[in-house]
């Protein structure tokens, strides 16, 4: 697969004012919907997430009717509900120096300088209004003895600005979002579908119009139509198959969309967490994520030999490599997720990796112990390390962690402009859905940030604008389109049920997923990448001929849900080895090895490479166009990280 | 290891069901209980069988989508969730029987698959406090002192799977409802709704044909999050308190 | 539930603690028993304290009994189907509250018709319970379904006055300790209380 190279794209949303006045300059000049037309407006809904979540719920408030689906049993069990450290705001209620303005900043040079600073600056603005949303809420942050709201400092920023529910952030965010949805589901605003799956979106003239969606249970295929369409189905990070993603996550949802027109940006944006429990055997279904803030007590070595199969006890201080603490002396055990998994990552391929399969490092907090004493280690971290030996069956206060890198955030996502639109008029895509605002790499305890911050403040401001500027006239439902969108997804799951080949969904995704990793994981190079682009559409063909999904599709068939979400995977994988092949430069989570400094380190190229990647899609397995959106810096003036 | 299962299958909510039984070998230690339903259900497909549906998501025990019936236990003998229960905590050879949480409130959708949206609906009767987006004000407003800020938090953990319900033998939620009560009614923040949300959320967990309580205690037992049992008095006093107010408010 | 038995609850202390005076001998037993019926004297006219009580206490049981119909028939109803692998739940205090409730329901009617109306009493002499109770318990069934009804009066009241701490909302987590060592308590020295008179009968320590 190839690429052509098409007209550039930019977004033309954002006022040409100064940065801090944009937001406000916006929302001004966006239309308005009369309150009491709202009513006659449905908007579509996907996921129920942070993102999600708090978008129905603030529609369903301004008025507007409201028809959302999940295909989990509940809106509560969506995937934000695992996220764990916190959520960042530019409170400074530390007086320590914090602002809109640096949050703002922080976030474009975390993100290594490929994201939009429109929107980046708008989500440090709206960040201390989500604070003050979800406190209202009843969101049992984590106070102090005085009443007041406590704080973190997270991921390596130098302010302390994370606010935190214990280990459970995003459950307590979640929730928040999920009551606020709840009120208005029983209020009658918002009317809910569970365990149904959006299968594609409904495009009449040139606009989003609706989607297709399948019932979970009784495998109904049914058509709902709106006057706009939100996507908040979350990141694509199961790809991989081995992720920190729930099992049910999945791309199809933006994937059926960037199919009917939605350009999708940067997919090779991916983010790959350091602090995660390594895999203990071939049978492993997901990954589970630990928290960072380990780090912060913990060190990380591995054998200085290759193969050393020692009890890490018996292994003495001199033979042993604290090898970020060598590499990196000022930053230590603290430098960014990007470096931390690149690191461990290279001593395995060194062979000097520990565990099962030597896919590990150690993370020992035996000199914290000696330091602080066991109790104050587990007053910190009590609950992380029994959620380890609960895990591994190993007791982390006498003998290291053992912990390796895992897929944990995608970047990337459907191309929106400065009001969240995707080049589809009508269709919105919010949260991790969207590609807006971490450019090449997500700083830690902003992905609930921006997910609250597009749902409850973003998205209900600017889609008033797109909803006024009318008509839109009710589409009949044997409306070509429609008629057509309903065929395509009746075929394809028929044609599913009806291969029934030897290998099971599974296995082709596990195999999917191996690639991707080995190829265009932690780090990417030319030769890799070709390679898996030769193979995917090779797998992919395989796919169709051998795959076998027992049941019919009239009933709850696990099976054909799962085989049909794997199938746009194997779409949308050439699509981010193609982007990771196309960007020769390393920027945040994608390290090209052609592209690094002589020790080591991601060098940027911002000659050549400065700008956002929009794919157009073409046609399956066709040559996808490339649009540039070209990024300007004319507040966070781009420089090379330096962690050494 | 090897193991004989005994899972409890039925096709639809329609449908009778009953406990077949299966061998699954070379079983690690290492594994959670669902992904040695991972083993058995490829190799049902590959055998041309229907694979054993059940719920599950994030795997990490804080969605409260997985939760099934394990020798006669919610969640299996360890206080935690199914998806991280592991296999160690079972021997060579072991009989495990598999059932679907039994309630009338959650009927069976298909094998270990329940309906539980009549939590959701519980929920929708009033565990919310009422603030449109926009509307709230700053967040130090108010100081929560933090022992209240801690009881809501040991409240608000839990995570919905409904194993107290499972558990109970009347099929009661009242766990389930007292922690969502609890959690919200501490709050300074959900004073104005305090009588309101406890009265609509008890009457909405009766409509949805949940049993009463008969203070067994199972439930506590049951849940992996540890809400526990005095939750239930305290959501008890609630309502009593409720149930005054409300009747020196229709006095007055 | 809770209600109701709390008011029974407070009765069966007094009856009790009525009931040890047995060991001072017929005349005071016999006197004190005269005396009950002489509570709220002048103003009420003899006996009708005791009827006022009596009628109360018939209505809580009869509410107790009602309310525990209802509430097993919601409970059942709740949950349908019952798991194919069964396994002991709960204490036996908590799994035997219906059927205990039932056999205390049957031995108060027998209870009634023994030392109140004495219709079915050995003896039956008017105004004479020492001697009733005595000629009762020189009966070896009489002292089996005492025995039994005392035991099973234990367990409910065990389980029976945490639950309706708990119902009425008086369990914390601080007090919930304290409120169990009660409920044995207060089940462990009523039903001894109770056992002691048919125990000091059948040994001839009463006689």
């Amino acid at each position: 697969m190839d690429y052509r190279l098409g007209e550039p794209i930019a977004d033309t949303k954002a006022p040409d004012v100064p940065i801090a006045e944009r937001w406000d300059r916006r929302r001004f000049e966006a239309k308005l919907v009369n309150p009491a037309n709202r009513r006659k407006h449905t908007v579509i809904v996907v996921g129920t997430g942070l993102a999600g979540g708090a978008a129905g719920a603030t529609l369903a408030e301004q008025g507007y009717h409201v028809v959302q689906f999940c295909y989990q049993d509940s809106p509560r069990r969506a995937h934000s509900i695992a996220a764990q450290g916190g959520i960042n705001a530019a409170k400074n209620y530390r007086n320590d120096g914090d602002s809109v303005h640096r949050l703002f900043y922080d976030t474009v040079k975390g993100g290594d300088f490929r994201a939009r600073e429109s929107n980046v600056h708008r989500l440090a603005e709206v960040s201390v209004q989500i604070i003050d949303q979800c406190v209202a809420q009843g969101v049992p942050f984590a106070r102090e003895y005085g009443g007041l709201l406590d704080t973190r400092s997270f991921g390596g920023v130098q302010v302390s600005r994370t606010f935190y529910a214990r280990g459970q952030t995003g459950q307590q965010l979640l929730l928040g979002a999920y009551q606020a949805l709840s009120r208005q589901i029983d209020a009658g605003n918002v009317e809910l579908h569970a365990r149904t799956e959006m299968l594609d979106l409904i495009v009449v003239d040139g606009k989003a119009r609706g989607i297709v969606a399948r019932d979970l249970v009784t495998g109904e295929v049914s058509v709902h139509m709106g006057d706009a369409v939100v996507l908040a189905s979350g990141g694509y990070g199961n790809v991989f198959y081995l992720s920190t993603n729930a099992k049910g996550s999945n791309a199809t949802a933006i994937w059926r969309a960037h199919r009917r027109g939605a350009y999708f940006a940067n997919p090779c944006f991916t983010q790959i967490h350091p602090t995660c429990i390594p895999r203990s055997g071939d049978h492993q279904s997901k990954l589970t994520l630990m928290s960072e803030s380990l780090r912060n007590d913990g060190r990380i070595w591995v054998p200085k030999a290759k193969g050393d199969t020692r009890p890490p006890n018996e292994i003495p201080e001199d033979e042993r490599d604290y090898y970020l603490e060598r590499i990196y002396p000022s930053f230590g055990n603290l430098v960014p997720r990007d470096i931390a998994s690149r690191a461990a990552k290279n001593v395995c391929d060194e062979g000097r990796g520990v565990g099962p399969g030597g896919q590990g490092v150690y993370l020992d907090f035996a000199d914290a112990i000696a330091r602080m004493g066991r109790a104050k280690v587990e007053e910190k971290y009590g609950n992380l390390f029994e959620m380890y030996e609960r895990i591994t069956a190993e007791d982390p206060y006498t003998r290291p962690m053992r912990i390796y890198p895992a897929v944990h955030y995608t970047m990337g996502g459907l191309w929106v402009d400065y009001d969240l639109q995707t080049t589809v008029p009508g269709l919105f895509a919010i949260g991790e859905a969207n590609f807006s605002d971490h450019g090449a790499n997500r700083l830690g305890a902003s992905a609930l940030m921006q997910g609250l911050g597009d749902g409850y403040f973003v998205l209900p401001a600017t889609i008033n604008d797109y909803l006024a500027r009318g008509p839109h006239d009710t589409v009949a439902p044997d409306h070509p389109a429609v008629a057509e969108a309903v065929a395509e997804v009746e075929d394809r799951l028929n044609l599913l049920l009806a291969v029934d080949g030897d290998r099971t969904p599974d296995s082709f995704h596990r195999e999917l997923g191996e690639l991707l990793w080995d190829e265009c994981g932690m780090a990417r190079t030319e030769a890799g990448l070709r390679k898996a682009l030769e193979r995917i559409p090779a797998l992919r063909e395989e796919f169709w001929r051998r795959v076998k999904v027992p049941g019919s599709g009239v009933e709850l068939n696990q099976s054909l849900e799962k085989a049909n979400r794997v199938a746009d995977f194997l779409e949308l994988a050439e699509l981010m080895c193609l982007d990771a092949l196309h960007r020769a430069e390393s920027c945040g989570g994608h390290f090209r090895e052609e592209s690094q400094t002589p020790d080591g380190e991601a060098m940027r190229d911002d000659e050549n490479f400065s700008y956002a990647a929009a794919w157009e899609f073409t046609g399956s397995g066709e040559d996808p166009v490339l649009h540039k959106e070209a990024l300007d810096f004319e507040y966070v003036h781009p420089t090379q990280r330096s962690y050494a | 290891m090897n193991l004989t299962l005994r899972i409890w299958r039925q096709q639809s909510s329609e449908e009778e069901g009953a406990m077949v039984t299966y061998r699954v070998e070379d079983i690690s230690p290492d594994m959670s209980f669902l992904e040695m339903l991972d083993v058995l259900n490829e190799e049902l497909i590959l055998a041309g069988d229907e694979p054993v549906a059940f719920d599950h998501d994030c795997r990490e025990g804080i969605c409260g989508a997985c939760g099934m019936v394990i020798n006669g236990q919610a969640h299996g003998p360890e206080r935690t969730t199914t998806c991280q229960l592991h296999m160690r905590h079972f021997k060579d050879g072991d009989t495990v029987d598999v059932e679907p949480w039994r309630a009338a409130a959650f009927p069976v959708v298909k094998d270990l698959v329940v309906d539980r949206t009549a939590f959701d609906r519980v929920i929708q009767a009033g565990g919310y406090i009422s603030v449109p987006t926009g509307s709230a004000p700053e967040a130090h407003a108010t100081a929560v002192p933090k022992e209240a800020a801690d009881f809501a938090f040991e409240h608000a953990e839990c995570i919905g799977c409904g194993a107290c319900v499972a558990a109970c033998p009347n099929g009661s939620a009242m766990l389930f409802t007292s922690a969502k009560v609890n959690h919200l009614n501490v709050l300074p923040q959900g004073q104005p709704e305090r009588e309101t949300r406890v009265l609509d959320m008890v009457a909405a967990m009766d409509d949805q044909g949940f049993g009463g309580c008969t203070n067994t205690g199972e439930c506590a037992t049951a849940c992996p999050k540890g809400i526990p049992l005095p939750s239930i008095a305290a959501m008890n006093r609630e309502y009593l308190r409720a149930l005054r107010k409300e009747k020196s408010r229709s006095k007055g | 539930m809770a209600g109701t038995g709390v008011i029974m609850l407070l009765f069966l202390v007094a009856h009790m603690l009525g009931n040890l005076k047995i060991f001072f001998g017929a005349e005071e037993f016999n006197g004190y028993a005269a005396w009950l019926r002489t509570i709220g004297e002048p103003a009420l006219h003899n006996s009708w304290y005791l009827y006022i009580q009596r009628t109360g206490l018939v209505v809580a049981v009869v509410l107790h009994g009602v309310a525990a119909y209802q509430l097993s028939k919601r409970d059942i109803r709740a949950r349908p189907a019952k798991y194919e692998h069964k396994r002991q739940r709960a204490s036996y205090a908590t799994r035997t509250m219906r059927w205990g409730g039932v056999i205390l329901g049957l031995y108060i009617v027998w209870h009634i018709l023994d030392l109140t109306t004495l219709t079915v009493n050995p003896l039956g002499k008017e105004h004479h319970p020492y001697e009733n109770i005595v000629a009762d318990f020189r009966i070896w069934w009489v002292n089996v379904v005492y025995i039994v009804a005392m035991l099973a009066l234990g367990l409910h009241i065990r389980h029976g006055f945490w639950s309706a701490a708990q119902t009425l909302g008086a369990v914390n987590k601080r007090r919930d300790r304290a409120l169990k060592i009660t409920a044995n308590v207060l089940a462990a020295s009523l039903t001894a209380g109770f056992l002691v008179v048919p125990v000091a009968v059948m040994t001839g320590l009463v006689d």
